[in-house]
């Protein structure tokens, strides 16, 4: 009798789980369960089937259950995914192995540590620079526009009621970048964070490169400076690792090409200006 | 008692959303106003701010633009909307307000997609007379959120006003004389799960800002964070939860998962059809059957969300959908959109078709059926966020500000967050002023320095201690797994709290939320690991979707009439009189409901309790009329 042949709840797959506890001190353990599944269960329903019925001490992050959040990336079988989009039927004869995020330090079993990210990404300025201002203050406020004359209309609106105009060809030109849910998954494909693991990485540059690209943003020469700096765009070396990873089409690897031929171009700009 | 860390803040943010950032970013903005000392706002979430379940908003934000729209016929719809519940200074705060705050995201970035001019596109939506849902692509929640975090980064830097506490779980406010007439908000206790310890901050003016509770339902769109933890602090505190028994199903849930299809593919032309291919939703009252691919707005598929989630149910037992494990299903068919059109607008949901339910909306229709999705009720607060609690905020999902009454219509959620949340911050910011905070950064005792008891209240750092005590206490103790809890209580909302209702439903219904909550108190906590504890942590906040719940069922049985979300299948009409309901926890722990007139008490700083007679709600004395 084939495996699809039997009652649903008699279907297991093997689940491998890389074990750390908070302190460390067991770094290399692995727990096997033998999880129950149909078509529709998800690798982040796997672990959850563990946690409810075999081992509640297992820990794991996850929120949407719909790939949006970005919560739920770990390895799976060598390779970075998102737990909740990945489903178990695909590994039932292979069984599954299930690790944390590579190269990011692992606090407890499949949780990683995300601060340094969130570090990297706070050092491009991934916020929209006006024009005009080279270097913005820690804090400006919005200037309010006088609001509209609504003719007949007894409400008032408050509130700027302007902003830029912007074509959906000059939106193209950086949505695909904007995608980005920050899972990390192109961090764990990315070889050169093993040499230099404060490369700011793929997705870092991606968004920096979101906002350089965005018609609105004039920070460009800023986060230049930042790219271009030993552990800024160049300690990548193409390999587009990133891009077939990442679970929203982002194309960090084309971030990173198109990072380090700005540096290159803007060099002078920069210097000059001091 | 442990030792507790004490920390200070002009302002504690709980929740980085849509709601909580937007708190947040006011209180930045007002600090780079004046050129007095820097407020310290403590944004606290318990997963980093861009994983809330505001990134997986779909559909769009409202707010009116251009001639042929008038504020006063948003006002219009959002009453219509909510059947007779809505408070219109809250109506008309948020949507003066909702342009003007959805321009200042387009200024701080979002891509919201465009007209060939450049200017910001609009769509329409179900409930809204005119085209003006501003939206990026079909996922407006998900840029918004980001937007608005990578905007917080500007501010979060080591002098900035901002100071991120991420994956810091808050267990409970601190409140002086709580359900008292001088109740007071001291501050929040935190348990930091990095370093796996408690902390205080202490703070004179807090905004929850913790997301809606409908993952209590066992089909729910919502993240597993939406557990409805700032709702039940809320009400431990005293606050009255308003309008609870409404709770919004979508129309368009994959069946099994729960997982939204945005209205937006039926705004964008998509169709509704049984399980023959006839456009059903005709024969329930929604006609005149409009042309395919012509969408008329409030008519056919672009009828209020109730109403459509109600034909489903009519649907159903008449036994026009498809019977499927999950139950029976409609189909919402696009494939008329074609691929370009759904490449360019629907993405999100034609990903999420072909990945959670296997189908190709461009070539196929795809099977949905209604899942729990909106909590419009909730913490009872002005328009402005103020709670009857001094010092205590409420903006967003958690709170009722009256906006919605008793059905919210798609799309004017998020600019609440925005509105209220910015509203919240700010009320917030003038409150710790007028209180004459010391300050996180004034004195000897600066924030984040690991100040001492010393520094702060030592009554205050006391009771903070003995909460976090009793919380750390449920570790490695009890027997009843909290999953069966989880389980059966979504089971019993699914079964009797759902789109129509009826006494004995509810009764039963409240009857197994008791049980749940004595099983509760016995309930088993297997990890003793204080770092990253998401058994002890997800058990937490069971115990808060069990209160929460607990008040929902009672305002259920408690309103005999049909109105908006709420359809009661033996109290079919619509009272005279619109009332909210208001549930109340008493010094005995036991839950209250009274129904108060629209408008009766709106404003926080006057009355502080109805004129009207409560009554007990336990199973055993039924609904206690
Ligand atoms: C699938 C889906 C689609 C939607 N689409 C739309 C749409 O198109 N248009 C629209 O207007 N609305 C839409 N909504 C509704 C809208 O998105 C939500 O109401 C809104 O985003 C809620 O935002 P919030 O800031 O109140 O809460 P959330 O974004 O849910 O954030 C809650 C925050 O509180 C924190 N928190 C909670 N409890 C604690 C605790 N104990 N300690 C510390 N932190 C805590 C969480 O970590 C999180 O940061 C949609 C909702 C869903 C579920
Ligand atoms: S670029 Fe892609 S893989 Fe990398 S963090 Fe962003 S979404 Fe994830
Ligand atoms: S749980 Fe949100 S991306 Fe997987």
């Amino acid at each position: 009798m084939s495996e699809a042949d039997l009652p649903v709840e008699a279907r297991t797959v093997r689940l491998e789980v890389a074990r750390t506890s908070a302190d460390g001190a067991d770094a290399g353990r692995r727990d096997v369960f033998d999880v129950p599944y149909d078509d529709r269960t998800s690798v982040l329903d796997a672990l959850q089937w563990v946690k409810d019925h075999a081992d509640p001490t297992l820990t794991f992050r996850w929120s949407c259950k719909m790939a949006v959040c970005g919560s739920c990336g770990v390895m799976v079988n060598g390779r970075p995914v998102l737990g909740c989009e990945t489903f178990v039927r695909g590994y039932r004869t292979s069984g599954l192995v299930v690790e944390p995020l590579a190269h990011a330090e692992v606090l407890r079993d499949l949780v990683v540590d995300t601060d340094t990210f969130l570090g990297k990404l706070a050092a491009v300025q991934p916020w929209l620079v006006p024009a005009g201002a080279t270097r913005l203050p820690l804090v400006d406020a919005p200037a309010e526009d006088p609001a509209p004359d609504r003719g007949e209309d007894a409400l008032r609106a408050h509130g700027p009621s302007s902003g830029s105009l912007q074509t959906p060809g000059e939106l193209a030109a950086f949505k695909g970048f904007a995608e980005c849910i920050d899972c990390m998954l192109c961090y764990a494909a990315c070889p050169q964070l093993d040499p230099a693991p404060d490369f700011l990485g793929p997705a870092v540059v991606a968004t920096a490169r979101r906002w350089d690209e965005d018609s609105r943003d004039a920070g460009e020469l800023d986060r230049a400076d930042v790219l271009d700096t030993e552990f800024g765009a160049w300690p990548c070396i193409q390999v587009g690792a990133c891009t077939q990873v990442c679970p929203k089409g982002v194309d960090p690897a084309r971030a990173l090409r198109d990072a380090q031929r700005v540096a290159t171009e803007t060099w002078e700009a920069r210097s000059r200006r001091g | 008692m442990t030792a507790l860390r004490v920390e200070r803040a002009d302002v504690v943010v709980v929740g980085g959303g849509g709601a909580g950032l937007s708190a947040a970013l006011a209180v930045a903005e007002a600090a780079a106003r004046e050129d007095r000392r820097v407020p310290v706002v403590a944004l606290v979430s318990k997963v980093y701010p861009m994983r809330s379940h505001t990134v997986a908003a779909e559909g769009g934000a409202a707010g009116v633009v251009g001639d042929d729209d008038s504020l006063e016929q948003h006002v219009a719809d959002t009453l219509a909307g909510g059947a007779g519940l809505c408070e219109d200074d809250a109506v008309r705060f948020v949507v003066e307000r909702a342009a003007g705050e959805l321009y200042r995201l387009e200024r701080w970035g979002l891509p919201w997609s465009r007209t060939d001019d450049g200017d910001v596109a609009v769509r329409r939506f179900g409930g809204m007379s005119r085209a003006r849902t501003w939206f990026a692509a079909d996922k407006t929640g998900f840029h918004l959120l980001h937007t608005l975090f990578q905007t917080s980064l500007r501010y979060s830097g080591v002098d900035g006003p901002v100071r991120r506490y991420d994956e810091h779980h808050v267990l409970d406010l601190v409140v002086d004389d709580a359900g008292g007439p001088d109740a007071r908000v001291r501050g929040v206790v935190v348990h930091d799960q990095h370093r796996g310890e408690p902390l205080l901050i202490e703070a004179p003016a807090v905004v929850l800002a913790t997301g809606g509770s409908a993952r209590a339902w066992g089909t729910s769109t919502n993240a597993g964070i939406c557990t409805g933890d700032g709702t039940a602090m809320a009400l431990r505190a005293g606050v009255p939860l308003r309008d609870m028994e409404f709770l919004q199903f979508h129309p368009t849930g994959l069946p099994g998962s729960g997982i939204l299809l945005t209205e937006a593919a039926r705004g964008e032309g998509g169709v509704l059809l049984d399980a023959d291919g006839r456009r059903y939703l005709a024969d329930y009252g929604l006609g005149p059957e409009t042309p395919v691919g012509a969408p008329v707005p409030r008519t056919m598929e672009l009828g209020p969300r109730d109403r459509l989630s109600q034909a489903f149910w009519h649907a159903d037992r008449d036994g026009r959908t498809i019977p499927t494990p999950d139950g029976g299903v409609v189909l919402l068919d696009l494939r008329h959109l074609g691929k370009e059109r759904l490449a360019e607008r629907l993405p999100l949901v034609t990903g999420l078709a072909k990945q959670f339910a296997g189908v190709d909306p461009a070539t196929e229709p795809v099977p949905v059926r209604p899942t729990a999705h909106y909590t419009m009720g909730g913490i009872r607060t002005d328009a402005r966020g103020a709670t009857g609690v001094a010092g205590l905020f409420a903006a967003g999902e958690c709170a009722s500000t009256g906006l919605h009454g008793a059905n919210r219509l798609g799309s004017n959620s998020l600019v609440e967050t925005l509105v209220v949340g910015r509203a919240a911050g700010e009320a917030a910011l003038a409150w710790s002023r007028a209180a004459g905070h010391p300050g996180a950064d004034g004195g000897a005792a600066g924030a984040g320095a690991g100040v001492g008891p010393a520094s702060a209240d030592g009554e205050v750092v006391d009771r903070a201690a003995e909460i976090a005590d009793r919380y750390l206490a449920m570790r490695g103790r009890g027997t009843e797994p909290p999953a069966a809890i989880r389980a059966e209580l979504g089971r019993v909302l699914d079964a009797d709290a759902g789109i129509y209702r009826d006494a004995d439903g509810l009764r039963r219904a409240l009857a197994t939320v008791e049980d749940l909550r004595a099983r509760y108190a016995d309930v088993r906590v297997a990890d003793t690991n204080p770092v990253l504890n998401t058994d002890w942590a997800t058990t937490v906040e069971l115990g808060a979707t069990l209160l929460v719940a607990h008040a929902t069922v009672a305002a259920a049985l408690a309103r005999e009439e049909s109105r908006g979300a709420h359809q009661r299948l033996d109290f079919p009409d619509v009272d005279d009189v619109p009332r909210h309901s208001e549930v109340r926890l008493d010094a005995g722990g036991t839950i209250e409901v009274a129904h108060v007139p629209v408008g009766a008490e709106h404003d926080m700083r006057v009355g502080k309790r109805p004129i009207t007679t409560p009554m007990s709600f336990s199973a055993e004395r039924g609904a206690g009329s």
